[in-house]
């Protein structure tokens, strides 16, 4: 049987990670999902007695959402609207229960080609700080995850906190999710969109596509595409080409790949039709 | 050592840090009113609340709850139900009562910050907790109402029928007090788990058993060790699944061998290195692989992978469909759902001399005593089965699942033994709704009226038998839907795979089958000009017309049903046109199907039988073994059985089912509680009022009261009071009592399937308002209005619950639910729908008495599931032209549908 440990201490978690090989947790509703056995196996390094890491708040250049801020903490955070795709998400993953405790760092760190997270942190071009007994390192949101269940943490570092630079931080952002019903789904296809409109032109876009491919994706071509654009008819600029060249999707039980890469295209038109809607 | 408090007491527990809250709370503190379903966070079950906040202890490590509040149900009812609690009870919110605690958890935390919630809040604050049973309508009602009063009525003697009394066992389910499989302990029990077939198709040799257990201090049970006859099935003639496979598995998920071992032991045992090889062989993975030639046979006996082939046949349908002056066709194919109870099988055994007593979760109390007595090798005197609450079953819990594995480890060891399925063993091991292949013909006359039909469908029954013969005889039966059908010809064959079983399920093939025809019978409707509600109403069947079987039926309620529906679809289809002429993007459409249904067994035997004594205390006891799964037999059959003895309802207590203690009610399947053991209760307590009044020497019209031990008589102004201390005692503890069986008058069917297969039909018809998203396929199901027959209505409120659970499941058939072996075994993957998919449901409850039903009464719980897919799916064609050939109409499909009707 494996060592719980539950530091309060940031330096004794990184004392433990440095000594051992054990897995970070924080809400647990993901690792408590993949196994059928009634306690977690293996030394685990519970990291939600650390008061360190948990909430949002605000510097000087960025907001930083710590490693054990929840679903529900970030959705009545005081945030400005570039991160109400984020809201928009933490409304929509799992249940009320899952909100709860269910954490947006640990969302990143499961790597699933589904997380909810993802694709509204990537489109806030955030990045993931790591920490371990050497220092401190960061490293951008799109590098860090590598494929499903992958990422490039050393098994010494924790996710100490999402950073999302203020000077992404702007606009207005939309996320929409797509599944076969309405809570507790998991996506057929999700956006995020972040548009900056000055007087009715776009001058910042930002979009990214999830559940479409082993990894969310930034889709900079339809940035390209829209930045410079009058806001009013955007939605027509966004057109299937700029996408499919980042989309990956696979067919499984929720959905066949072809209806993923129009659904996506459709998904993103729609987001930015909602925000000039709204502008 | 993690210190907390639960329920405002401080607990110091002495537990590994990182082990679930749930198993915390339910196993060291002993509180088990927080149910386990999944233990994912996929359903909610689990739901308490910590520092205030809705959380799922299964996803909680116990170290996390250090020093903070824990509540869970237990905590909020100190004297009685909460009045939250209460006003469940009052809107029945609460069928199996498994999801309940859950529910009025997270309910709980919702109406702390927020007394007075709109349906959006209560929706989201509910959305994490999956109900199976309700449809969750009444559920939403009931926080909407919570600050509400009042109780249901309590209906004086004689006026219980009719009544919206609550249910009568509600109270400990909405208190969280209910035991279901899982629930009850036995701290020495030996806790089981299976070996199961990780192969769809292999034989397999084990290596050294005895070895590996001693090394573990376990024991391992194989086949061999089995004392009977290691055969089951739910329909003798059929039997064909072994308790454990002996040498060949020939379906992923059975199982193999059994090992048992202490709590402890077990919780850390490995079965990665388990000896067993496994020699992988070519599974039929679908209807066609198991159908073609020289394909391997899955048992000896059915050479051609064919279990059974039903037949109904009448007239000349070649000729009348060559005469009909419109003609359509067409085909769908249907998937396996999974039945997606939140209760996973669970269930305790034990000795009590030389007899196995055994608790489980279970819709067939008597079948599970006969088929594990077979299978242990016992006369059925030495099996008593004493059913747990069961927390849904929709067909599933008709098959053996715990009780014969339990049985073998308790008989052979002398030890209580316990096994509780998880989620995906559950999903893995239990059986589905059967997958269809299905082709049909439909014809009309220029007046529109139904000529011939032709139906032809394969039925994927899985590895073994189950309720496949059963499908296959009940839908060719009733492919036509209600309606006149003079010529007809319907097969339906069940075909072996080394699929899942499929079984049982809420309909028994007919909502597959009606999926088919009610869609055709829009396009027949258009191709000929009609109004498609006016097409079924001029060719719905009537009182003294033959059905396709032959059969000449009274008190058929189609047509009323229809007609309860004319003035919403008139002004649905007024809606759905304005909407779609001022919406782009979206589109609207509205869609009706009906059903018929058979209540009880086809064209066999299918008795119940029923007691009710009085105490010489001067208690009424009812011996109520028809197994309550939700759907409120319990409470039914209680106000049939108080008017016919002419006694308050809630004088009467119910002796729940029990094989020592209640006599056979037959399965909780085929909607025939209601009808077979509703009327076997109205014989006996008629039969009791009889025997009561000849005592007194009063006439029929007598009023009987009950109050301290003495029955009192008045009728007019003689007045007759018996002291039941002074009666000699009768038997079974009573003075006085009676007990009455009820057979439903059936004939067997001919070669051609004519005959009179039920004595008793239920009828209804749906009317779906749907909202299509064109360009991406999903569909929001906005209203279903429906409308059944039951008869005479004994219960509304139940019966309410009834429509909008089966509105649930059947809109989950239409848009959602697929169960893919090896890639769903899981409430993630397979979808059923949550709170916020489903519908505004309008039920209109009709009443044509039916002349062989109890009080006029008519089957009501499968029907209610039938006509929901093909209402959706005839409203999505309504809306978009898109016709679907393939269920669930997942977003992809619907899309794709959309193009091919636009091209």
């Amino acid at each position: 049987m494996g060592i719980y440990h539950r530091p309060d201490k940031l330096k004794d978690a990184l004392a433990v990670l440095a000594s051992s090989g054990a897995r970070p947790v924080a809400g647990c509703t993901d690792v408590f999902a993949t196994t059928e056995a009634q306690e977690l196996a293996g030394d685990v390094l519970d990291l939600t007695d650390i008061a360190e890491l948990r909430g949002v708040s605000e510097t000087a250049e960025c907001w930083r959402i710590g490693a054990t801020t929840t679903w529900r903490e970030v959705r009545f955070a005081d945030l400005p609207s570039a991160f109400d795709m984020l809201v928009e998400a933490a409304r929509e993953v799992g249940g009320v229960q899952v909100q709860n405790t269910g954490t947006v760092a640990g969302n990143i760190c499961n790597a699933s080609p589904a997380a909810d997270g993802m694709p509204p942190l990537l489109a806030l071009d955030a990045q993931i700080e790591l920490v371990s007994a050497h220092g401190v390192r960061q490293v951008p949101l799109a590098a860090y995850v590598t494929g499903p269940r992958q990422s490039i943490r050393h098994t010494d570092e924790l996710v100490s906190a999402i950073l999302v630079p203020k000077a992404r931080a702007v606009g207005r952002s939309r996320f929409l999710k797509l599944g076969a019903r309405k809570h507790l789904v998991i996506s057929i296809a999700m956006v995020a969109v972040r548009l900056d409109v000055v007087a009715g032109q776009i001058r910042e876009a930002a979009v990214a596509v999830g559940a479409c491919g082993p990894v969310a994706q930034r889709a900079t071509a339809v940035e390209k595409a829209l930045v410079g654009a009058d806001i009013e008819g955007a939605d027509q600029l966004v057109r299937s080409v700029f996408l499919q060249e980042v989309l990956a999707p696979i067919s499984d039980v929720r959905s066949d790949a072809g209806y993923r890469r129009e659904a996506a295209v459709e998904l993103v038109r729609r987001a930015v039709r909602q925000l000039a809607g709204e502008i | 050592m993690v210190s907390f408090t639960v329920n405002g007491v401080s607990q110091d527990v002495d537990v590994p840090l990182g082990r679930r809250l749930s198993h915390v709370l339910r196993e060291e503190l002993n509180l088990r009113g927080t149910k386990v379903g999944c233990d994912s966070g996929d359903c909610g079950a689990c739901t308490v609340l910590v520092d205030g906040d809705a959380i799922c202890a299964c996803l909680t490590p116990v170290a996390q709850v250090a020093g903070r509040a824990v509540e869970t149900v237990e905590g909020l009812a100190k004297t009685g139900p909460t009045a939250l609690q209460k006003a469940f009870l009052r809107h029945g919110a609460t069928q199996c009562g498994i999801c309940t605690p859950g529910m009025v958890m997270a309910a709980e935390a919702l109406l702390r910050c927020n007394t007075k919630p709109d349906r959006a809040a209560v929706e989201t604050a509910l959305g994490g907790v999956l109900c199976r049973c309700t449809g969750y309508t009444k559920i939403i009602d009931a926080v909407l109402d919570a600050a509400g009063r009042g109780t249901g009525p309590e209906p004086s003697a004689g006026c219980a029928v009719g009544a919206r009394v609550e249910r009568l066992d509600g109270a400990a389910k909405v208190m969280g007090n209910e035991a279901f499989g899982a629930d009850v302990v036995e701290k020495s029990a030996l806790i089981i788990r299976a070996v199961r077939s990780p192969y769809a198709a292999a034989s397999f040799a084990f290596g050294n058993l005895e070895q590996w257990a001693e090394a573990r201090g376990v024991r391992v049970f194989t086949a061999k060790d089995i004392p009977g006859i290691n055969c089951f099935g739910v329909i003798e003639r059929f039997a064909d699944q072994p308790a454990l496979a002996e040498t060949n598995a020939r379906m992923a998920g059975e199982a193999v061998a059994l090992v048992a071992g202490s709590e402890d032991v077990m919780a850390a045992l490995s079965f990665e290195d388990f000896p067993v090889i496994w020699t992988v062989k070519d599974p039929h993975l679908s209807l066609k692989d198991a159908a073609a030639s020289g394909a391997a046979v899955l048992h000896k006996s059915r050479g051609d992978n064919q279990l059974i082939a039903g037949v109904v046949k009448r007239g000349d349908v070649k000729v009348a469909l060559a005469e009909a002056a419109h003609v359509v066709e067409g085909s769908l194919r249907t998937g396996h759902v999974e039945h997606a109870y939140i209760e996973p099988e669970a269930g305790l055994a034990w000795m009590e001399g030389d007899v196995l007593n055994i608790r489980a979760c279970t819709q067939a109390p008597v079948l599970d005593r006969d088929s594990t007595a077979k299978v242990l090798g016992l006369p059925v005197e030495r099996v008593r089965i004493r059913p747990a609450a069961t927390g849904g079953g929709f067909g599933a819990k008709l098959d053996l699942s715990v009780q014969p594995l339990l049985g073998l480890v308790t008989l052979l060891t002398g030890q209580p033994s316990k096994m509780v399925f998880t989620r995906s063993e559950s999903m893995v091991a239990s059986t589905k709704r059967h997958p269809a292949q299905m082709h049909a013909q439909v014809g009309a006359d220029v007046d529109g009226q139904l000529v011939g039909m032709v139906f032809d469908g394969d039925f994927d029954t899985g590895a073994y038998a189950s309720w496949g013969p059963t499908v296959a005889v009940r839908v060719p039966v009733h492919a036509s839907g209600p309606y006149v059908v003079p010529n007809y010809s319907a097969e339906a064959r069940a075909i072996h795979t080394n699929g899942p079983v499929s079984g049982a399920f809420r309909g028994f093939g007919v909502p597959q089958a009606a999926a088919l025809q009610e869609q055709l019978f829009d396009q027949l409707a258009d191709q000929i000009g009609m109004d498609r509600l006016a097409f079924r109403q001029k060719n719905a069947l009537r009182d003294g017309v033959t059905t396709v079987c032959g059969q000449a039926l009274s008190g058929v309620g189609i047509g009323a049903c229809l007609q309860a529906l004319q003035s919403r679809w008139d002004a649905a289809l007024i809606s759905v046109a304005g909407f779609n002429a001022s919406t782009e993007g979206k589109a609207r459409g509205v869609g009706v199907a009906s059903c018929w249904y058979g209540c009880g067994n086809t064209a066999l035997p299918n008795p119940s039988t029923m007691r009710i004594g009085i105490s010489a205390e001067g208690t009424i006891c009812l011996h109520q073994g028809a197994m309550d799964i939700g759907q409120g037999a319990n409470t039914v059959i209680a106000q049939l059985a108080a008017d016919a003895l002419g006694v308050p309802v809630h004088q009467i207590k119910l002796i729940d089912a029990d094989t020592a203690v209640t006599p056979d009610c037959g399965k909780t399947s085929a909607s025939r509680q209601t009808v077979v053991s509703g009327k076997a209760a109205v014989l006996a307590a008629t039969a009791l009022r009889a025997k009561i009044l000849q005592m007194a020497n009063m006439g029929s019209e007598a009023e009987i009261s009950l109050s301290g031990g003495v029955l009192t008589l008045i009728e007019g102004v003689a007045r007759r009071d018996i002291s039941l201390r002074q009666l000699p005692q009768a038997a079974y503890g009573y003075v006085l009592w009676a007990e009455e069986t009820y057979d439903p008058p059936t004939e067997v069917l001919d070669e051609n399937g004519q005959g009179a297969p039920y004595a008793v039909y239920g009828y209804g018809a749906q009317l779906a308002e749907v909202e299509v998203d064109l360009a991406l396929g999903t569909v929001k199901v906005l209203k279903v209005t429906a409308a059944h027959d039951l008869g005479k209505v004994i219960n509304p409120l139940l019966a309410e619950g009834q429509i909008e659970g089966g509105i649930a499941q059947g809109l989950g058939m239409a848009l959602m639910e697929e169960f893919h072996p090896g890639k769903t075994e899981n409430l993630h993957d397979y979808l059923i729908p949550t709170i916020g998919d489903v519908p505004e449901v309008v039920s209109h409850l009709i009443e044509v008495p039916d002349p062989e039903g109890p009080m006029g009464a008519k089957g009501l719980g499968e029907h209610v599931l039938i006509p929901t897919a093909p209402a959706i799916l005839n409203a999505i064609r309504h809306a978009t032209g898109a016709v679907l050939t393939q269920l669930p109409a997942r977003p992809d499909r619907v899309l794709a549908a959309i193009q091919a009707a636009m091209s």
